[in-house]
């Protein structure tokens, strides 16, 4: 569905967008384009999704988002809101009276990100409102209006009042009419592609077409389309299957499939690993966490890779299949080289395990960048320790950022392995992480700089375990 | 000013009102260049950018791009028929495409036109070029390693005698700033749509601030006379003087293409391009001298600034010269010599960016107040007060205009009671004493920014208001509308001059059909100009009103009134409409053409000397800020600002211009950063790596008012006052009071010269210095 309007499509290729199909097709041109990206939010639209509790309308970038990617799914567009009465709706009357546009250009960007907030929160505290928007850029009004406007929107209509909120019903009944659980496949002379059916299909699939790319939330392939121009073909999209969104719990730990979301993944962060919260809301932007994957965080093998310091330091095994053949390894064996992973051709990554963790271990996780939201870290820093008498028993000191793929400093390590927990040890595990780490200078941070921050983190570390751990505190304000 | 017995229009002068395209821009309607419906068989074209910073074209391969998909051709400097060339100050320096020789990573080298923008950027990419590489200078400090000459010529402004001061001053220190550049980073990026038409005729839908500009130089690339060229512009999505010079390319390339092909032809970079071939705010590497006394008055100054220019002049020279303009800020320099050095890099060519080089002098005064505040030991705020402009003898720039309207210091003051600045420093001093990781800052600095063109013939402006004999009046002028509400402030002036609610009034885009030979919207004085040239018509159209109502109804001009939809004629009253109607059947003509230039301004720059701005308008803020001095991350917890926009035509936009400039001046001096490796490519070109600020980053406690006693000196347009840039500046508040929070580390001992942006990385490094007691 494209906002009241049903579309089947047949002549769609693997790596045509959302926001070109819209705005080139489909002639809808409120969704603009600022970064091709997914960075600025000007081409942010809704995307309406059966998830575990039902339909859910969730923010995206169009720009990195692939058509493909969409089957079964409610796009909700700007041109499609709209108040009774042909009056502006809530979220837009807010805005004007609040002056919170300017040149306008990123506004219909805005809009919508505010409408997701607003259809799950009415009366959103700032932090709320500052967390939906970190996907959004705005260069002209400095914000202030827009966060006004965002908290005004209810004084001008409620959300049962929305054309979203009233046809629920009547939506979710459509998308599981066309939830068959059938497989897609669409081919022509350069471009072929499929929607596998389940993860029976998709193992199948790529054991016929091993070099097949496999999408799941297109936040790091939809940037090889817009940016690099590559071609993906063949591709298989895997955003669609239930079976990788599943999160299981048991009395070990976590395990979950390797399509689950950031968003997905945040109540579950809240509730097991809270030391996490902070951190997890800041990988991304909210566009990006509502489209990108743990799974494609880890697949992917960036050198930095927000989760996987983190999931490092968890402990975290992950499990690779290939037809019915499962293996599961240490994430941290996974990563072998720079664009180098332990995944065999044919192979794809299934689900990962997080273990619980110890109710005396410590753990922290701490992301450094230039700016504090929706940046790529220049260094991120995981840490587990565990203590008997003051000593330590186990450690877990791991980086991203620091070398060519996610890694554990190991000489740090060694150095605080058995001894007592107190700051001149740490002190000497600081130094032995220059045998660890040769960082190297780029645009988001120098060597000398990773290194510094580095070791300051462990510091940080070990004053979080004695209680101490101060750290800039957001201004509270009514 | 209405008083409040007669009745009120709807959206006078003076009043908030909502940008005219507000719901335009939150349902999606409100069309840029990018949205307009494409007539059938529209082509695209796509720039071929060079890969290395300075060297000589060895060979060029243009076989796979003209083989691929859907591309009908490409375009050299060999396809253009009139001048290669769209320097906006007529050195012919600025190619178009380069010919024989690159000299920044990132120049455009050719074009090529298809059927898709998606084929057009493929082929381009597709292009085999080879270079014979020569050396590059991308900075500053190689530039100058280098012997690289100026981009053009350099300025000194002197008074006094700086040698003679600074020798005999009892304390003098000398220090050097590197200031950061800033890429403009407007949303809606670089884009033209050229039509052709019949003759020499092409029309071009261009984002741009300068209209007129791109039509002289389209006119002049295709070797055609202006009145061949229209340029239409009704919005931009940003501008911010990204959009002053830089869409003179996109719009030339796209009507050579349309020329060529007889087609219509879109021209859209990508953000990566966008950001790679357009100039950007300059970067600076300053070197001040400073003679003071015991209680840390300014004697002398001399100071010294180099500005990485890119490969070719653009507007280097006026940027460079409103850097020294700005070099005293609000403070007196009783001997003073400066001196810019504009130095050719081979970097693209920076431009105008909002404060137009301003701010990149105005932070030197700032840095020399910081210095000798913290060789004082005292507040940096003390030592401002001591040395603001006024009194005896006390009142003359370095360029020898006397400040008259000078109202820093009731600013200053008034901020600094409400912000409560002291006890807040006092506490934050104390915090400072018991805290260890976390440190914090606090400062409160004024701005005084000069408003004119320095070009001096820039500062005139034409409107054409049409009055339809149903009453309903067309508006069109000269400047164009970027997001900062000058049409909203214009139709504002037009309401009411005619008494009729601003509703009736008719925005349209500016067209260089309709008015002839505008200026750049720069430098602030969108609605200086252009609210003067739109009364002006207004009083044309009027005049002729009363003399017709005089002679048609008997009446005494005097009792001739303009009031709320009405018109009041002695006795009898008659509807606007109703009144037009009887004026067009007598035959009035009801349409002007309106003209203003700003009068007594006038510069010499080879002397130095003269009256180069009509006024000053002024601001403060107070910015406070906390450190982690573990990581060098922080946070803006809360900033006051008090600005000075006049007698404010719209408080509501003029808040809006305050708020948005603060934010922008503070992502400027904080996490935007441009990089570019070893190579000379820069690296920050999108905004995945290049970080603007986000709602996030802006302070939670964020007090924004206008000083609502305020009103120009000058009889601009309702005693209001130029608000684009001026705010912009108050970002610098940040800057400083992230330099306090780490010189609490080295217990204010040391001033901590904190380089911008002041990244994390440069918080961290700048605490360090002063743990370990370096310079």
């Amino acid at each position: 569905m494209l906002n009241d309007q049903e579309v089947t499509l047949y002549d769609v290729t693997s790596s045509d967008t959302l926001l070109d199909y819209l705005r080139l097709d489909q002639r809808l041109r409120g969704t603009k384009e600022g970064c091709a990206e997914g960075d600025c939010g000007a081409c942010t639209v809704l995307i309406g999704r059966l998830g575990q509790n039902g339909l859910i309308y969730e923010s995206v970038n169009a720009c990195i988002r692939f058509v493909a990617s969409l089957d079964g799914c409610h796009v909700v567009t700007v041109e499609h809101l709209r108040g009774r009465d042909g009056r502006l709706h809530p979220v837009q009357q807010a805005l004007v009276d609040e002056h919170g546009s300017q040149c306008g250009f990123c506004t219909p960007g805005f809009v919508m990100s505010l409408y997701g907030l607003w259809m799950r929160s009415a009366h959103p505290a700032v932090e709320e409102v500052e967390q939906a928007l970190q996907g959004n850029l705005c260069r002209c009004t400095g914000y202030e209006p827009i966060i006004k406007a965002a908290h005004a929107i209810s004084s001008h209509g409620s959300p049962e009042m929305d054309v979203l909120v009233e046809e629920r019903k009547r939506m979710t009944g459509i998308l599981t009419s066309w939830d068959d659980e059938t497989g897609v496949e669409i081919k022509s002379d350069t471009d072929h592609f499929f929607l596998p059916a389940n993860v029976d299909d998709l193992s199948h699939l790529l054991q016929q077409y091993p070099k097949a790319t496999i999408v799941a939330g297109s936040t790091d392939v939809g940037l090889w389309v817009t940016k690099f121009m590559r071609a993906i073909t063949p591709a298989v999209f895997i955003g669609n299957l239930k079976q990788l969104h599943r999160i299981d719990t048991d009395a070990d730990g976590i395990t979950l499939g390797a399509g689950v979301t950031y968003s997905d993944f945040t109540e579950v962060v809240a509730k097991y690993f809270p030391q996490m919260n902070e951190f997890w809301s800041r990988i991304g932007g909210e566009q990006v966490r509502n489209m990108g994957t743990i799974g494609g965080n880890i697949a992917n093998g960036s050198p930095i890779g927000d989760t996987p310091p983190a999931l490092i330091a968890l402990g975290a095994t992950i499990t690779v299949r290939r037809a019915a053949d499962r293996r599961s390894l240490p994430l941290q064996d996974y990563f072998i080289a720079y664009g180098e992973q332990d995944r065999k051709p044919g192979e794809f990554l299934e689900s990962i395990h997080i273990p619980f963790l110890d109710p005396d271990d410590h753990f922290a996780v701490h992301k450094i960048s230039k700016r504090r939201d929706e940046d790529i870290s220049s260094v991120c820093g995981s840490f587990r320790i565990s203590l008997q008498s003051n000593t330590v028993t186990s450690v877990v000191l791991a980086f991203g950022g620091m070398a060519a793929t996610p890694k554990r400093a190991a000489a740090a390590e060694s150095a605080l392995i058995g001894q007592a927990w107190n700051e001149s040890a740490v002190d000497k595990a600081v130094a032995a992480m220059a045998e660890d780490f040769q960082p190297i200078s780029d645009m988001r941070a120098s060597a000398s700089y990773r290194a510094l921050v580095a070791g300051n983190l462990l510091k940080r570390f070990y004053r979080e375990t004695i209680g101490e751990s101060p750290r800039i505190q957001r201004i509270q304000v009514a | 000013m209405s008083s409040k017995s007669t009745p009120s229009i709807a959206g006078r002068v003076g009043t908030s009102q909502p940008h005219d395209s507000g719901s335009k821009h939150v349902t999606g309607q409100a069309i840029y260049v990018d949205d307009i419906s494409e007539p059938i068989g529209t082509l695209h074209a796509y720039l071929g950018l060079s890969q290395v910073a300075h060297g000589e074209i060895a060979a060029v391969d243009f076989s796979a791009t003209l083989a691929s998909a859907g591309v009908l051709g490409v375009l050299t400097a060999n396809d253009i028929p009139g001048h290669n060339d769209v320097s906006p100050t007529g050195k012919l320096d600025d190619p178009i495409f380069a010919v024989d020789k690159v000299e920044f990573y990132g120049q455009p080298v050719f074009a090529v036109v298809a059927e898709t923008r998606d084929q057009a950027r493929r082929a381009a990419h597709a292009a085999k070029i080879t270079y014979r590489e020569l050396p590059h200078a991308i900075d500053v400090e190689t530039a100058l390693a280098a012997n690289y000459p100026n981009v053009t010529e350099p300025l000194t402004l002197k008074r006094g005698d700086a040698d003679a001061g600074l020798k005999n001053a009892p304390h003098s220190l000398t220090g050097r700033m590197e200031v950061g550049g800033q890429d403009h980073f407007y949303l809606e990026g670089h884009i033209a749509f050229a039509l052709p038409g019949e003759d020499d005729d092409v029309t071009v839908h261009s984002s741009t601030q300068h209209p007129s500009e791109v039509q002289h130089m389209v006119a002049h690339v295709l070797g055609v006379p202006s009145n061949a060229v229209t340029i239409l512009a009704r919005r931009m999505g940003g501008g911010f003087g990204g959009k002053e010079t830089q869409p003179n390319l996109f719009a030339a390339v796209a009507a050579v293409a349309a020329k060529k092909y007889n087609r219509a032809v879109k021209i859209r970079p990508d953000r990566d391009d966008d950001m790679i071939a357009t100039g950007k705010r300059h970067d600076f590497v300053n070197s001040y001298e400073v003679g003071y006394d015991d209680d840390g008055r300014i004697l002398a100054v001399r100071g010294n600034f180099a500005a990485r220019c890119g490969f070719s002049a653009d507007l280097s020279g006026p940027v460079t010269d409103r850097a020294l303009f700005h070099a005293d800020n609000c403070y007196f320099y009783p001997d003073v010599e400066l001196q810019s050095q504009p130095l050719k890099t081979n970097t693209v060519s920076n431009t105008a960016f909002r404060g137009f080089g301003g701010p990149q002098g105005l932070i030197i005064a700032e840095r020399i107040v910081e210095e000798i505040a913290y060789a004082l030991n005292k507040d940096p705020l003390e030592i401002r007060r001591l040395n603001f402009y006024g009194g005896e003898g006390r009142d003359i720039t370095p360029y020898h205009q006397t400040v008259r309207d000078n109202i820093i210091e009731r600013l200053v003051d008034e901020l600094e009671t409400s912000s409560d600045y002291q006890n807040r420093r006092r506490a934050i001093i104390e915090f400072n004493q018991n805290n260890s990781i976390i440190r914090k800052g606090i400062a409160l600095m004024p701005v005084k920014f000069g408003i004119s063109f320095t070009a001096t013939w820039y500062n005139q402006a034409g409107a054409l208001v049409h009055v339809y004999n149903d009453g309903s009046i067309h508006l069109n002028h000269g400047g164009t509308e970027m997001g900062q509400g000058l049409n909203t402030k214009v139709a504002q002036v037009v309401a009411d001059e005619f008494q009729v609610d601003l509703e009736h009034i008719k925005i349209t885009a500016t067209a260089t059909d309709k008015v002839a030979n505008t200026s750049a919207t720069a430098a602030s004085s969108g609605s200086d100009l252009n609210g003067m040239a739109a009364a002006n018509a207004c009083f044309q159209i009027k005049d002729r009103l009363i003399s017709f109502a005089v002679e048609e109804y008997g009446v005494d001009p005097a009792d001739v009134l303009f009031s709320a939809n009405t018109v009041v004629l002695g006795e009898r009253t008659l509807s606007f409409p109703e009144f037009i109607k009887a004026a067009y059947m007598a035959r009035v003509q009801l349409s002007a053409a309106g003209f203003y230039k700003t009068p007594d301004i006038h510069w010499d720059r080879e002397k130095g000397t003269g009256q180069p701005f009509y006024y000053f308008a002024y601001g403060a803020a107070v910015s406070e800020v906390s450190i982690d001095t573990l990581t060098g991350e922080y946070q803006v917890d809360r900033t006051d600002i008090l600005h000075d926009v006049g007698r404010s035509l719209n408080p509501a936009l003029d808040k809006g211009q305050v708020e948005g400039a603060f934010i922008q001046g503070m992502g400027w001096l904080t996490t935007e950063e441009l990089w570019w490796d070893e190579k000379g490519q820069l690296r920050t070109h999108a905004p995945s790596t290049y970080k603007i600020p986000l709602a996030s980053d802006r302070p939670r406690i964020f007090n924004v008012e206008l000083a609502d006693w305020s009103e120009n000196a000058r009889p601009t347009i309702r005693r209001s006052k130029a608000v684009g840039e001026p705010p912009f500046m108050l970002g610098v508040s940040v800057l400083e009071a992230l330099s306090m929070a780490v010189a609490s580390v080295g217990n204010y001992a040391t001033c901590p010269r904190l380089d911008s942006p002041a990244t994390p990385e440069r918080v961290l490094f700048a605490v360090e210095r002063m743990r370990t007691g370096e310079q």
